[in-house]
């Protein structure tokens, strides 16, 4: 899917593929600015305990880190957004700085997805599409399942054109 | 006003006094969605791990569950622990 291109990492979107990337950045700006509750257990996750057995601190860490990283976590999800067609299918050309951005950010989308999906090691990600094909291919957990499988497929995708 | 001339009665514990030279440690924890390429790719990229040393600790992660990736000062150690979170990794900062 993405390719390298004169040291750029380029790859075509159809117009689907654009809206379901731009809907996940959008929700995970959406979780670390508007709906930023530290009892969700997407925010555990991406934020998590730097000292479990010590809350005093773990919360003085937060005191000096949790802004910047933040910050750091909404500007890699707007890597996302920026380099997007709008409403349309077509070319995504990221330089290395946006290619890196964009790992994170889709890191992060897979991070929150995987908490509410509750995947675990064993989790066969083949399987769950099947019984979810099975028992309602029209269900939401159908619909984030593959959104999930896309992601995977795509972060990987990216991390081997950064990498050969 | 002068200094007191007597030492004082109590010395410090030397239980809260860490070895100087590397006395913590950064852990990163097994998670069931990063994918081993990327959390290889990551090792590389922060620390400068070479691919070889990178890999094993991913394995030692996938595998044991938890590796220490770095060991240092405790605010160096909490630098680690940050960056690797903007990465999406679950790192944790302990005593060595």
């Amino acid at each position: 899917m993405f390719q390298r291109c004169s040291g750029h990492y380029v790859a075509t979107f159809a117009i689907d593929e654009v809206r379901v990337l731009r809907k996940v950045a959008t929700e995970v700006v959406g979780l670390l600015t508007d709906a930023f509750d530290h009892a969700d257990p997407v925010v555990v996750r991406l934020f998590p305990e730097v000292y479990p057995d010590d809350a005093a601190d773990t919360a003085e860490f937060r005191r000096y880190t949790e802004g910047d990283l933040k910050t750091a976590k909404i500007d890699q999800a707007g890597a996302i957004l920026a380099a997007l067609p709008d409403d349309a299918g077509g070319e995504v050309r990221l330089d290395s700085e946006a290619a890196e951005a964009w790992l994170r950010a889709l890191n992060d989308a897979r991070l929150a997805m995987g908490v509410r999906l509750e995947i675990r090691d064993s989790t066969d990600l083949g399987a769950e599409l099947d019984d979810a094909v099975a028992t309602d291919p029209g269900s939401s957990r159908m619909f984030q399942l593959s959104v999930y499988a896309y992601l995977g497929y795509l972060q990987e995708s990216l991390l081997s054109a950064l990498i050969d | 006003m002068a200094a007191p001339q007597v030492a004082p009665l109590e010395t410090p514990d030397t239980d809260e006094v860490p070895a100087p030279d590397r006395p913590w440690v950064t852990i990163v924890w097994d998670d069931p969605v990063n994918l081993m390429a990327y959390v290889t790719w990551v090792f590389q990229k922060l620390f400068g791990y070479s691919r070889g040393r990178a890999e094993q600790l991913m394995l030692d992660v996938h595998h044991k569950g938890k590796a220490v990736v770095s060991s240092g000062t405790r605010e160096r150690m909490e630098h680690d622990a940050s960056q690797l979170h903007a990465y999406g990794l679950w790192a944790t900062v302990d005593r060595a």
